[in-house]
């Protein structure tokens, strides 16, 4: 990286510090800090979506709609979260593959378990065995997110509904008594006012979304752990320009700092969204600020 | 090897009883019950001695978070930020490593390298924190008059504490309490996959799972089969508080109990 690093064998200090610190392995460190912040970039809307979808589903007047959006919110409660994860990402690569069988080999007569092992046709593989490197990662990478934001959907699912019925039931009345429809009355009146009666529990779910990435690990990305893991791992001279004993208390150490200004911050920035948004409203906390105003 | 052959190879396989070699090959359902539910004896484990002993340090960060001493009162507000802010992820492989370079200063330290100690210990303290912070909520919200009342009695210091804040807290703090439990026997699953060794592959009900799942490349049968001791944990889990937050409640006219209710949003 920088010009005097060309011999780190006769660096001291500071700047044996600063070259050990922008070696090629290390930016990838810093680059997987970019994996984590694009997860939640992804996730965090999407699984919004998802539970946006599963908490109307679930007020459906449809039953097996009701009885799925009902079905998916629960699934969080009485399994721990980190089996999901474990689950989902074997079973959409396995649904994935199943169903472009199904497509692309429909002439293919073995059956797909046999025994301990799942076979599908190579022109089904996902990703195909002949595409690059990067195309692997990213479709580890993608499972991922799509599992994070399954779970998650289901957590915000849950916020979600709570919110929807924490809206005053005279607000609906007052829409039905105007004639709106229900779609109407839905779009126009509910969904608008539910968002700050969510933002509590949407708030504890990003810092909870932000704690559960570490778990992208387990998931088999190439994440911060993963690095730190690496990185910290004793280095001898035989492999490596800048030998160290093992550092892993000092790698996770920074991790655990990393995490707790990620958290902090939010937490600041949250508070002060929820402060701009309680602004007027007609709950308690909106009253004391018009209150501490006055 | 019929069922009940099965179950007497491997219910304690977690133990370290019974069959050394795990099964090899196909994998029966009656297997995969067993060796599942015998790591379930993991979770209760950790899940159970870490609250019992979390919850008195749990009292004594909430006291301490409310004290106008800041001696108290920043120690105890860093400790709660620290294991609440962080990931528990994280604090098992700090807590592993540190354990790890302590091992090669003292032996004293070997025992903390293995999960069954150096784990519990992670997990006492994030408890710990979890529940201080559900404990100094309950705390402040006390109400007035009970602490009114007492003075004019005459309370004072520990004697108050112990007849009348306490008891308010626990019945106010018990239904998040519940909760906290629950999902501190979810969080106990973590244990075998961040970093801390299963010793002679005995681990958790998890670790049993993922296991079956890598060797079968069937997710469909171990998981949902954990999903089902969960589950049942988890029941066995808000009955038993149930029954202490109907005792907590007793003196209370019906319609102003506290009512359980889970709120699925605390991972760590």
């Amino acid at each position: 990286m920088f010009s005097y690093c060309t011999d780190p064998s006769t660096l001291e200090g500071l700047s044996w510090l600063s070259c050990y610190l922008t070696t090629g392995k290390h930016v990838n460190l810093y680059i997987s800090v970019f994996v984590v912040l694009t997860l939640l970039a992804i996730t965090a809307p999407t699984a919004l979506v998802f539970g946006f979808g599963a908490a109307s589903a679930a007020r459906s007047k449809f039953l097996p709609l009701r009885w799925f959006g009902k079905g998916y919110t629960s699934i969080v409660r009485g399994v721990p979260d980190i089996a999901f994860f474990l689950f989902f990402v074997i079973a959409l690569d396995q649904a994935f593959e199943w169903m472009r069988h199904k497509v692309k080999c429909p002439d293919w007569d073995q059956p797909i378990r046999q025994g301990i092992d799942f076979v599908v046709c190579d022109a089904a593989k996902l990703p195909l065995s002949t595409s690059p490197q990067w195309v692997h990662e990213t479709y580890g990478f993608f499972l991922a997110v799509l599992t994070f934001s399954i779970v998650f959907g289901a957590f915000a699912a849950n916020v979600l509904y709570g919110a929807m019925r924490a809206v005053p039931r005279a607000q609906i009345e007052t829409a039905e008594a105007y004639g709106m429809t229900h779609r109407q009355a839905f779009w126009r009146i509910l969904v608008p006012q539910m968002w700050v009666y969510a933002l509590p529990g949407l708030s504890n779910l990003w810092m909870v979304l932000i704690k559960s990435t570490p778990l992208l690990f387990l998931l088999g990305v190439e994440d911060i752990v993963y690095w730190a893991k690496e990185l910290g791992g004793t280095k001898t001279a035989r492999f490596t320009d800048y030998p160290h004993p093992n550092w892993h208390v000092e790698y996770f150490f920074a991790l655990l700092v990393f995490y707790l200004c990620f958290t902090k911050v939010s937490e600041v920035v949250l508070d002060r969204v929820m402060t701009r948004l309680t602004k007027g409203q007609a709950t308690a906390a909106g009253e004391a600020q018009r209150k501490a105003a006055a | 090897m019929s069922c009940v052959e099965t179950i007497q190879a491997y219910a304690f396989r977690s133990l370290g009883f019974g069959e050394r070699l795990l099964p090899r090959g196909e994998y029966t359902l009656c297997e995969h019950f067993t060796l599942i539910g015998s790591g379930l004896i993991w979770n209760v484990y950790f899940g159970a001695l870490a609250l019992m002993t979390g919850f008195f340090l749990a009292v004594a960060l909430a006291v301490g978070k409310s004290s106008p001493n800041p001696m108290f009162r920043k120690p105890a507000e860093w400790f709660i930020f620290v294991f609440r802010g962080s990931p528990l992820f994280i604090q098992f492989f700090f807590a592993y490593a540190c354990f790890l370079s302590l091992k090669g200063v003292s032996g004293f330290f070997d025992p903390f390298t293995s999960a069954w100690l150096g784990a519990l210990i992670v997990l006492f303290c994030n408890t710990a924190a979890y529940s201080g912070e559900i404990f100094y909520g309950a705390l402040l919200s006390i109400p007035k008059g009970d602490i009114e009342a007492a003075d004019a009695y005459g309370m004072t210091g520990w004697n108050r504490f112990r007849r009348i804040t306490f008891p308010t807290m626990l019945r106010l703090a018990w239904p998040a309490y519940t909760n906290e439990a629950i999902f501190l026997f979810h969080a106990t699953t973590l244990v075998f996959f961040s970093g801390f060794p299963a010793w002679r592959q005995q681990g958790d009900a998890l670790y049993y799972a993922s296991y079956f799942a890598d060797k079968t490349f069937n997710p469909f049968i171990p998981y949902p089969i954990l999903a089902f001791y969960f589950i049942l944990l988890t029941l066995v889990i808000i009955s038993l508080f149930g029954a202490v937050n109907r005792r907590l409640n007793r003196h209370l006219p019906q319609e102003r109990r506290q009512r359980f209710r889970l709120r699925p949003n605390l991972i760590r």
